[in-house]
């Protein structure tokens, strides 16, 4: 028995799989080039490419996690890893470890998941409209070999038996195709359609976030307190724009700093912490336009004529007031980068115009500056300015600003340069320079706030798209699609044989049997079984093999 | 606003005793398996779990011959089975089975009620959880989401949580030894978190302040917790299935004893499936709102952060998952074996990366 339904079914399956399982194409044994491109298509599309590119892409996304990335949040840890693995670097950087994300190899994978993708979606979709226009496919001749079953007698006539079985159907929103005998019917097409969506959905992401890459930019700048900022490349500190961008005609859209407010958690084990910040600044969406304020703060980007403006860190910018040895005097207001959580903050001020010699101060600002309980040494405690002070080194010599190699404007070439003095200095006070080479006083500081400046124009697209995915997514692991015919006949002795066949489609979930149990018990109220009749038929006969019964569930 | 000490300490007292609830509802579970209770989910109808697969592609596990499960396979011929559909496989079992529907032995009995009070400590155990995580809430002024800690706490919430809703589902099933595989990860992880993981409550870095972290992280806690029972039963899936095959096939198997408790595999691989179908979408959103509260924090959505990598790895090998099950030869225990390494992903992305890789996720407070 069981032999004899195999085929049967198989043929069934056959004539509704319509899914990606596609059947495969032999893989062509003559040199013939159509043929080779065809195998390598069909190949590139199938569901087992997909499973395997999948896989490949988890894969390729491993060492990114694990090996320093150039561009990321901390730059300089890749400086340390090559320090670290004089050997083993450069072989990694050659083959782009150090830009996983950025490499060809990365590219290459889900680029061809991409292109299965497309290769999928494409014919699938296809299939799927013309299915969504077909009726349900006519009544198989053995309802019995399908794998869910039922058969009764019943008093009513055949014809209307069918009539109530399609009435049935389509108050439970299936498809019908109504016969002479009986009725097909379908339902759950949108689980395909959910399908199609989100895989479609995916490769709008992409396209998205091509958009985005061609189309958009980021920059950063760093602000003192009081600082302007004019939307153009050469104001930024850094910026990378994307392939498509005009630089020249950036959004013309200006701000200034006005305040910065920082607060730090003053007790408890999380002391020193950040608890909040925030910048204040006025901004003029485009000349001519009136000036806004508002507050940025680290989840409230203020967003202006396309762009956004995140507040991305923060610090000291002490203030000095350094005179030369001809009496030339200068007011040097400069960030020092935090070092640490307390922010211990380190920079430099370099005066090429002093006289006679160039000037060059490096040192660190301490916000709550306290002597160390073991060295003695000032080190700062709180990154609250609560007692700041600035401990510095001051160098006379050659900058070395004129070698033409560029220079950072955080470190100072000491080696053309000597030391003068050094000293630790609260606000007020002065450093004096031996030999009538002038002065430095702290005068006391100000802060300045980082920006990070972007521009996304491929957002909509992806925001979109991404809830269509988890629409279609939703409907593709929610839905139950499946097929059920219910035929009425006369028998021999006169009576009407009702028999119900279903089929499921994509039935990932299980719990078929249950919902065909439930669908055919509710039938039976409209089409009601024999009162107790001469031996009935027994409930679910056919092969056995093929047999679903159900659990006790629902 | 300071921290709330009175209701920190109240917080931490509630789930010491959830733990103990949870500890006694293990043993209860266990004693229950032990005892060799399985209610009869398959005394009238026995269950279709052979269905599953053979019937929506016989030609696929035919065709591709492919190692499926066994006891998944229509092919493979259950033994000592009148009707030829129990799954069982193993004719004693069957029969004890349907021995337990008439009058019962007492240590069958006794079984039973263990079993349910296994149940109701779960719930009790679940509820001294809940109200612990209400009250650190309370105590720090915040969703109490915000360190390792608290994460942990979540989480194996949430897993109980889902498990609870599992059994709820699936009141007439046998389905009382999937506590002991939920509760071993629970247990491990709560006393984790208490010994190791443990922070005084405190308030949030500014960049936690967002209510795009209430949706985000709430989101990831519900998936993991969902992905957690799903495991579970996979795991269980594995076991029953590879016993069912080697029955069937007449050869003995290791831990038969074990082997032998486990609910049928497809119910096992039934819930489990439906679990992953739950989780992942909840996942993908999950993912996807760290996206967005990324980009409000950082100015981007995506930077390829090692904790956003790891959540796209998970999420591609899950999306994985769901695609062998569609694919003839990857169906069964292959897929359930893509289903392991998700959530190893998982597991990956909480323990190591939180604690020994630095990202900008930092703040796992240990
Ligand atoms: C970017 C890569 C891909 C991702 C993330 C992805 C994800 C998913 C997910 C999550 C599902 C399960 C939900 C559902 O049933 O609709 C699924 C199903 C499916 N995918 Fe993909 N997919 C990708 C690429 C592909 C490709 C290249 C193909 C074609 C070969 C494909 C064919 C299918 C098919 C046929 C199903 C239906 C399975 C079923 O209904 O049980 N997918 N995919």
């Amino acid at each position: 028995m069981t032999s004899t339904s195999r085929p049967d079914l198989q043929a069934l399956e056959a004539e509704v799989d319509e899914l990606g399982t596609r059947q495969r194409v032999r893989r062509p044994t003559l040199a013939s080039a159509l043929g080779w491109v065809r195998w390598a298509w069909y190949s590139l599309t199938s569901m087992r490419t997909a499973l395997i590119l999948l896989f490949l892409l988890a894969l390729a996304a491993i060492p990114g996690s694990i090996i320093p990335q150039r561009g990321s949040a901390n730059p300089s840890a890749v400086r340390d890893f090559v320090v670290r693995h004089p050997t083993l670097a450069p072989v990694l950087d050659h083959l782009g470890f150090f830009n996983v994300y950025g490499s060809p190899w990365f590219a290459a994978v889900y680029l061809l998941l991409f292109i299965s993708l497309a290769g999928c979606v494409v014919p699938r979709a296809r299939r799927h409209w013309e299915m969504l226009r077909a009726a349900p496919p006519a009544t198989p001749r053995n309802l019995y070999r399908l794998p869910a079953h039922q058969k009764w007698t019943t008093e009513l006539p055949p014809q209307q038996a069918v009539r109530e079985a399609a009435v049935f159907l389509r108050t439970r929103r299936f498809r019908i195709a109504q016969h002479s005998s009986s009725v097909a019917a379908e339902r759950g097409y949108l689980r395909e359609t959910g399908n199609l969506l989100f895989h479609s959905a995916l490769l709008v992401v992409l396209l998205g976030i091509a958009v985005t890459s061609g189309f958009g930019f980021t920059g950063t700048v760093l602000l003192k307190e009081h600082d302007s900022f004019a939307d153009t490349q050469i104001a930024y500190d850094s910026f990378s724009p994307g392939r498509m961008v005009d630089v020249g005609a950036l959004p013309p859209f200006t701000f200034r700093l006005d305040d910065f407010h920082a607060s730090f958690v003053r007790s408890g084990p999380t002391r020193g912490a950040a608890a909040g910040y925030q910048a204040e600044v006025t901004y003029t969406a485009r000349p001519g336009v009136r000036p806004k304020v508002t507050t940025v703060t680290v989840n409230h980007p203020l967003s202006v004529d396309g762009v956004n403006v995140y507040l991305t860190g923060h610090g000291y910018a002490p203030h000095f007031l350094v005179r030369d040895g001809s009496g030339r005097s200068f007011d040097e207001t400069v960030p020092f980068l935090p070092r640490d959580g307390v922010f211990t903050s380190q920079g430099v001020v370099k005066l090429p115009d002093a006289r006679p010699h160039q000037l060059g101060i490096s040192g660190f600002f301490l916000p709550t500056a306290a002597a160390d309980p073991f060295t003695g040494q000032p080190i700062s405690v709180f990154p609250a300015p609560d007692n700041p002070a600035v401990v510095l080194g001051v160098f006379s010599g050659d900058l070395g600003l004129d070698s033409g190699v560029p220079q950072s404007v955080y470190t100072l070439d000491t080696s053309r340069m000597k030391l003068l003095a050094k000293g630790v200095l609260r606000p007020g006070q002065t450093l004096t320079l031996p030999g009538g080479q002038g002065s430095v006083t702290f005068l006391g500081f100000s802060q300045f706030a980082e920006f990070q400046l972007t521009k996304d124009p491929g957002k909509p697209i992806v925001l979109g798209a991404i809830c269509a995915a988890i629409a279609g997514l939703l409907a593709s692991l929610g839905i139950r699609r499946w097929r059920v015919w219910v035929r009425a006949e006369p028998d021999d002795t006169g009576r009407t044989v009702v028999e119900v066949g279903g089929l499921p489609r994509t039935d990932a979930s299980g719990g078929f049997a249950e919902a065909f149990d439930r669908l055919v018990a509710a039938l039976r109220t409209r089409i009601p079984p024999e009162p107790a009749g001469p031996a009935p038929f027994p409930e679910r006969a056919g092969s056995p093999s093929l047999q679903v019964t159900s659990d006790q569930e629902g | 606003m300071p921290v709330d000490v009175g209701l920190a300490t109240t917080s931490n007292q509630l789930i010491t005793g959830g733990l103990v609830a949870y500890s006694l509802a293990f043993v209860g579970y266990a004693v229950r398996a032990a005892f060799g209770v399985r209610v009869p989910d398959a005394d009238a109808a026995p269950t279709p779990a052979r269905v599953l697969v053979g019937a929506t592609s016989p030609a696929g596990s035919a065709t591709a011959g492919a190692p499926t499960s066994v006891a998944l396979s229509a092919g493979a011929p259950p033994s000592g089975s009148a009707e030829g559909t129990v799954l069982d496989g193993d004719a004693a079992r069957a029969r004890r089975g349907r021995e337990a529907v008439g009058p019962r032995d007492p240590a069958t009995r006794f079984g039973e009620v263990v079993g349910k009070v296994a149940v109701v400590l779960t719930v009790i155990g679940w509820v001294a959880h809940g109200a612990a995580i209400a009250t650190r809430g309370l105590a720090v002024h915040r969703l109490p989401w915000g360190n390792m800690y608290e994460f942990t706490l979540a989480l194996t919430f949430a897993a109980v949580a889902a498990f609870l809703g599992v059994l709820a589902r699936h009141r007439r099933q046998s389905l009382g030894l999937l506590g002991v595989f939920v509760m071993i990860p629970v247990l491990l992880a709560l006393g984790l978190a208490i010994l190791v993981l443990y922070v005084a409550p405190a308030p949030l870095v500014p960049a936690l302040h967002s209510y795009w972290l209430g949706i985000h992280v709430t989101a990831a806690i519900i998936a993991t917790g969902v992905f957690t029972v799903a495991t579970a039963s996979t795991v269980m899936f594995l076991v029953a299935d590879h016993y069912a095959a080697a029955v069937s096939r007449g050869r003995s198997v290791r831990f038969a004893a074990i082997a032998r408790m486990m609910p049928d595999p497809g119910v096992l691989d039934r819930v489990a499936y439906r679990a992953y179908a739950l989780a992942f979408p909840i996942w993908t959103f999950a993912v996807v709102a760290g996206a967005i509260w990324a980009q409000y924090a950082w100015g981007h959505y995506w930077q390829w952060d090692p904790k956003e990598t790891w959540s796209f790895i998970t999420w591609v090998i899950y999306a994985g998952y769901l695609h062998a099950r569609a694919t003839a030869g990857w169906r069964g225990r292959k897929a359930a074996y893509i289903a392991l390494l998700g959530f190893a992903t998982v597991l990956f992305n909480f323990f190591v990366v939180n604690i020994f890789i630095t990202g900008m996720h930092s703040y796992a407070g240990v």
